[in-house]
């Protein structure tokens, strides 16, 4: 909201430096955007007429311009074209400081002497076209030598561009800023008293006005002024909307919107004459009736849209024969506009109650400023005065119109006054204050809280403008707000609290940040790829299944929650080959989103009031890792899989090759396995990234090893087991190593030829290691050998040679007995 | 053949074509037959060639058989290349098997080199230790909420003119916008005072760090999918007074004693009475430079004492209990912290930007 502070100034005596002002204005929540001084330094730059335009020889952008500016003619250098002899246009001599501190001074080109400048209205700092000179031929008072404020009716001003925070209605218009601030600075605040002499006949012969929606409309208004001439507004009310942001119209229009700024009543006027019957009707929109509005688009109303709550209850505004002529505080209609012509004046000035303005507005995306103010919540009482001071300004530019006897005013229910008892210790325990009734009654009611003592504290009447303020018990917090933000938050005591629970991180989060450690040390640097993506990413790495949509995308290509942080991954990958970044190791923390699935759905409470229930998005917290540093292939991945089951002392972990003819998507088909846990659930992939999707990103015949696991799988101690945090005792006896060559079938993994060993060792066998694989000669085919190395050792004796050749035998009997393996 | 040996074999063309394209074996001889059959020295392109000296309707004739002809010569090649491709790319696959428990660790060649922690996530985890050394425990949620959690039981009814302020994705399932990608952390308080209730596990003093989604364009301070971290403090005898400083302790210890917190008023729903708070701009420490406007203060988050309408809705009896939240942008933390001119860096993921923190 832009506020000058002249106006400001009609409701109380602000003096004093422009800063403290807006200081004062932020620490009352009124936040000041910004700060524009008008009028100022326009002094010395006066009306003068263009007397001669000639070109300067070898210059085409510049001009010789002679100017009368009230004494002798003065010669200037121009670069503007937007304007010929005859034309008025500014003039500042030399010497004179523009607007931003400009000081205009004699100069000399292409040999022509300049004796000042002719200027734009940016240079004026007047307004933002900095085009061309700003021609003032056919302005009202711009004769030659008359100082540019004088001619404009500028005078030197202040503006405010305050932003008003959505619950404070009250305070989105001039007298309801000046109210804050007056009683910050304990200034007097009077709201303007409008004298309205009514002299025509009584409303209700020339007028109706029937609400059949009450409940959407508690109250309507409707006055009328006859014999009025349309025409200019009185150049100070032109002059402050132009200041506030509003383009003046005519003389009613500009009242109409003069009240709506100074006192944030929207009200509207008709042409009465234009009306198909006398008199306004206010009802609900028919399903599908179809309105064409100002803006000359036809609305169908009265059908509920997607929106949650959506009741698609339309208020209409109707003439009194019940054609539409505009949607209830949102949108006039074209056939009642008033015009040149019109001479009889109907004023609607109503309440609507705000959620169903706002859901209009919502559905039909309308918003006006008389819809963002209806929504919010006007003041039902407010009304009276509002129309009175439209009727006063009007009179001043139409001086022989006769405002209509009486008001016609329906009424529905408006709410009973809203009282509260507050008591001065719940003040002071939310605030953390030692404030006295006193000092409440104090702060409130300059701020038009009437106070009157009780017992515990006070009896607080609340004004019919702050709808922001509940009723009781929830209306203590608010008065509570009042309290603080008229005391000033900056004045409250701060205190540190404390409390005996101590902080921390959960297991889950302290593992998580284990994870990341682990990766980093492993060369990998962190990435963060989108969680909005489009439709096919999932099928570019081989996902089945549809993504989850999103209703109201951004762009089309981000209508979708991902499902996979591969494809993320190996964009990043992508990004950084593209701009020769090698040794790609790139991980990812992040959510991945599937359907609501069946064995894991999540429902919550849902729709208005929490009344249903809906199914969420399946959600898997992943972490994501790709290898693509030179030599980095799926052997890098599985190291990296060690690492993080050693970090976290994960037992029993395994990596498993998928069936036959069943593929880990977007993985190599050969080279990639399930990571499993002790128990058999499945928890992550490994492996490598398929080479077509690879050899898609313009990377082929690169590598790319592929770790992922789900973080809320492999942090569950009660899905993958945890190594003993207890101690072992470390044997103080040599150990005796033992080299075995098993041939085993390709289909029986490693881990468990080594668990067969381990078997046969027991206790005594300390570790298994392999160190060799082989196939090829020797080896029947579909078969390898694999060399382990055995050490053994005891905590009580230094194992003899012969303890150590029984063991061996026992080890390989085992291997034997389970896996099939033979001592090659 | 030519001109002179009359009327084009267009049957033989084809089944000469047809031995030669089922009887490549590799895509390589596929290429190769490709050529002889379709190419510009091709007894296909000869017969084209040929046509010039037949009558006009023979001329016409034939060619139309010739172009379908290579029509189906082609679809025939492309169809058997498909075939051998994936008979090649099997046979790859087959030679490059690797049984990966087979891996022998010892082997695994690796450069030592670090890598690096994101930017957001660095950020996140200093400031949830400031926290956990306040006293606080850390919290997380779902990245998608119902309309419950995120809204109404926030104070924001449906169609309330207060959901402008968080301009939602909302998923595509159920009712329509009864599911949404959560805009803010504050979901997590709701469930936090629930499951408090629930358990019987009041007090409660947590900090929630996440990843919110809202519609607003990508530019150098905003992206559409950002971190926030939010905290809720529900304890006996909880004040204003006890937030302001429970901020201004956090603004110190993250930011540096240079750095200090103001309040001033502010809206949101949650919250009453609520606060904007602004900390000591950090590029200037409060002399006043073009990032803090001259003013010497930039602004960090909201807050403010929990709205007894958001204690209704979880069921917390607010003559025994107490509270205050706020909030604040954890990837805006990082941009001021480290004078980032672009938050868009932060998706990049170009490893020289990722390698300076």
């Amino acid at each position: 909201m832009l506020a000058p502070l002249s106006w400001l100034k009609e409701f109380a005596p602000f003096d004093g430096d422009v800063d403290e002002l807006v200081e004062t204005l932020n620490d009352l929540g009124l936040l000041v955007e910004g700060v524009e001084r008008v009028g100022e330094g326009l002094d010395a730059v006066v009306v003068s007429r263009v007397l001669e335009l000639e070109a300067i020889k070898g210059a085409d952008r510049i001009r010789r311009v002679v100017v009368d500016a009230g004494g002798e003619p003065i010669q200037v250098v121009c670069g503007a074209f937007n304007f010929d002899v005859g034309d008025l246009v500014p003039f500042a001599g030399v010497g004179t400081v523009l607007p931003g501190g400009f000081e205009i001074g004699r100069r000399r080109m292409k040999g022509v002497e300049s004796n000042g400048m002719l200027c734009s209205g940016r240079e004026l700092a007047l307004s933002d076209d900095g085009e061309g000179l700003m021609v003032l031929t056919g302005t009202d008072g711009a004769e030659v030598g008359v100082p540019i404020a004088e001619a404009l009716g500028i005078e030197a001003d202040v503006v405010f561009d305050i932003t008003v925070e959505g619950n404070r209605p009250d305070a989105w218009c001039m007298a309801g800023v000046a109210r804050d601030l007056a009683a910050r600075l304990g200034l007097p605040f009077a709201l303007p008293a409008p004298v309205v002499t009514p002299s025509g006949p009584p409303v209700g012969g020339l007028a109706t006005a029937v609400v059949e929606a009450l409940d959407m409309c508690p109250r309507l208004t409707v006055r009328v002024m006859e014999s009025i001439t349309v025409g200019p507004s009185p150049r100070w009310i032109a002059g402050r909307l132009v200041l506030a942001g509003m383009r003046p119209i005519n003389n009613v229009v500009d009242a109409s919107n003069y009240v709506m700024l100074e006192l944030g009543q929207p009200t509207h006027p008709y042409d009465l004459d234009q009306l198909g019957a006398p008199g306004l009707l206010v009802r609900r929109a028919t399903p599908g009736e179809v309105v064409t509005t100002l803006d000359g688009v036809d609305r169908a109303l009265g059908v509920p849209g997607r929106g949650l709550g959506e009741t698609g209850d339309d208020c209409l505004i109707c003439d009194a024969g019940g054609t539409p002529i505009g949607i209830a505080g949102i949108f006039g209609g074209s056939s009642s506009e008033i015009s040149d012509s019109t001479t009889r004046v109907l004023l609607e000035a109503a309440y609507f109650e705000p959620m169903v303005i706002a859901r209009t507005s919502k559905r039909l995306a309308l918003r006006t400023e008389a819809s963002a103010r209806f929504e919010r919540g006007c003041d039902p009482l407010g009304i009276d005065r509002a129309t009175d001071r439209f009727f006063e300004l009007l009179a001043m530019s139409s001086p022989a119109a006769e405002v209509a006897q009486g008001t016609l005013d329906v009424r529905g229910d408006i709410g009973a006054t809203n009282e509260i008892s507050l008591p001065t210790h719940a003040v002071n325990a939310l605030l953390g204050t030692e404030l006295s009734t006193e000092d409440v009654a104090r702060l409130l009611a300059p701020l038009g809280f009437d106070c009157v003592p009780e017992a515990e504290g006070l009896r607080v009447t609340v004004p019919s403008n702050r709808p922001d303020v509940r009723r009781e018990p929830h209306g203590v917090a608010d008065l509570a707000e009042e309290v603080a933000r008229a005391h000033g938050y900056s004045r409250i005591v701060r205190r540190q609290p404390t409390w005996p629970e101590p902080g921390g991180l959960t297991g889950f989060q302290r593992d998580r940040r284990r994870v990341r450690e682990t990766l980093v040390g492993l060369g990998a640097s962190e990435a963060w790829t989108p969680s909005l993506v489009d439709h096919d990413e999932g099928r570019r790495v081989g996902l089945a299944g549809e993504p989850v949509a999103i209703t109201n995308p951004m762009a089309a290509n981000e209508g979708f929650l991902r499902r996979t942080q591969l494809a993320g991954l190996l964009g990043a990958l992508a990004w950084n080959l593209d701009r020769r970044q090698g040794s790609v190791r790139l991980f990812e923390v992040g959510v991945v989103f599937s359907p609501p699935a069946a064995d894991r759905a999540v429902t919550e409470r849902a729709g208005a009031g929490g009344a249903g229930q809906a199914a969420l998005p399946d959600e898997r917290e992943l972490v994501s890792v790709i290898f693509a540093a030179d030599g980095d292939d799926a052997r890098t991945a599985v190291s990296a899989l060690g690492a993080l089951v050693e970090e976290l002392g994960l037992i029993g972990i395994r990596v498993r090759s998928p069936g036959a003819g069943e593929a880990l998507a977007g993985l190599h088909p050969t080279r990639s396995a399930r990571v499993v846990a002790g128990g058999g659930a499945a928890v992550g992939t490994i492996g490598e990234v398929d080479p077509a999707v690879v050899g898609e990103l313009g990377a082929g015949g690169q590598r790319v090893g592929w770790l992922e696991v789900d973080l809320g799988l492999l942090l569950d101690p009660t899905v993958v087991e945890r190594r003993s945090q207890l101690s072992k005792p470390v044997s103080r006896y040599p150990s005796s190593d033992v080299d075995l060559a098993l041939v085993v079938d390709d289909a029986i993994p490693v881990d468990e030829v080594a668990e067969a060993i381990q078997g046969g060792g027991g206790q005594l066998l300390e570790s298994v290691t392999l160190f060799d694989v082989y196939r090829g000669p020797g080896v029947e085919a579909g078969r390898r050998s694999l060399a382990f190395r055995l050490r053994f050792c005891a905590l009580d004796r230094t194992l003899t040679d012969r303890e150590v050749g029984e063991l061996r035998t026992r080890c390989v009997a085992e291997a034997e007995r389970r896996v099939g393996a033979v001592l090659r | 053949m030519s001109a002179a040996d009359g009327p084009v074999d267009v049957a033989a063309l084809e089944a000469d074509a047809n031995r030669s394209i089922d009887a490549s074996s590799t895509t390589a001889e596929l290429d190769a037959a490709e050529s002889a059959i379709v190419g510009k020295r091709s007894a296909m392109a000869a017969a084209h060639r040929s046509l010039g000296g037949l009558d006009p309707d023979a001329r016409r004739r034939v060619g139309q058989e010739l172009n379908e002809l290579r029509g189906r010569l082609e679809q025939r090649i492309a169809g058997r290349r498909s075939e051998l491709v994936a008979v090649e790319r099997a046979a790859a696959l087959e030679e490059d098997r690797m049984d990966l428990t087979e891996v022998v660790t010892g082997d695994v060649r690796s450069p030592v080199v670090r890598g690096h922690r994101h930017l957001v996530t660095t950020t996140r985890d200093q400031l949830e230790d400031v926290f956990v050394a306040m006293g606080f425990n850390v919290a997380e949620g779902r990245e998608a909420e119902t309309d419950w959690y995120n809204f109404e039981a926030l104070n924001i009814p449906p169609a309330h003119p207060a959901r402008g302020m968080y301009d939602s994705f909302y998923v595509d399932l159920g009712e329509p916008e009864t599911v949404v990608l959560r805009t803010h952390t504050s979901p997590v308080q709701i469930h936090l005072m629930e499951h408090a209730m629930a358990e019987g596990s009041l007090p409660i003093h947590s900090v929630m760090p996440g990843r919110c989604f809202r519609r607003d364009t990508a530019d150098a301070r905003h992206l559409p999918v950002f971190h926030q971290i939010e905290g809720l403090v529900v304890d006996h005898g909880i004040t204003f007074g006890d937030l302001a400083g429970t901020i201004e302790t956090f603004t110190t210890a993250y930011f540096g004693p240079d750095v200090h917190s103001r309040l001033r008023p502010a809206y949101f729903p949650f919250t009453e009475p609520s606060a904007e708070y602004e900390i000591t701009c950090t590029i200037c420490l409060g002399a006043g430079c073009r990032t803090c406007s001259d003013t010497g203060w930039v602004e960090l988050g909201g807050c403010g004492m929990v709205d007894p309408a958001v204690f209704d809705a979880v069921g917390i009896d607010t003559a025994l209990w107490s509270g205050f939240a706020f909030g604040f942008g954890i990837d805006r933390c990082a941009q001021m912290r480290h004078e980032i001119a672009d938050m868009r860096a932060l998706v990049e993921n170009d490893l020289r930007f990722l390698r300076q923190f």
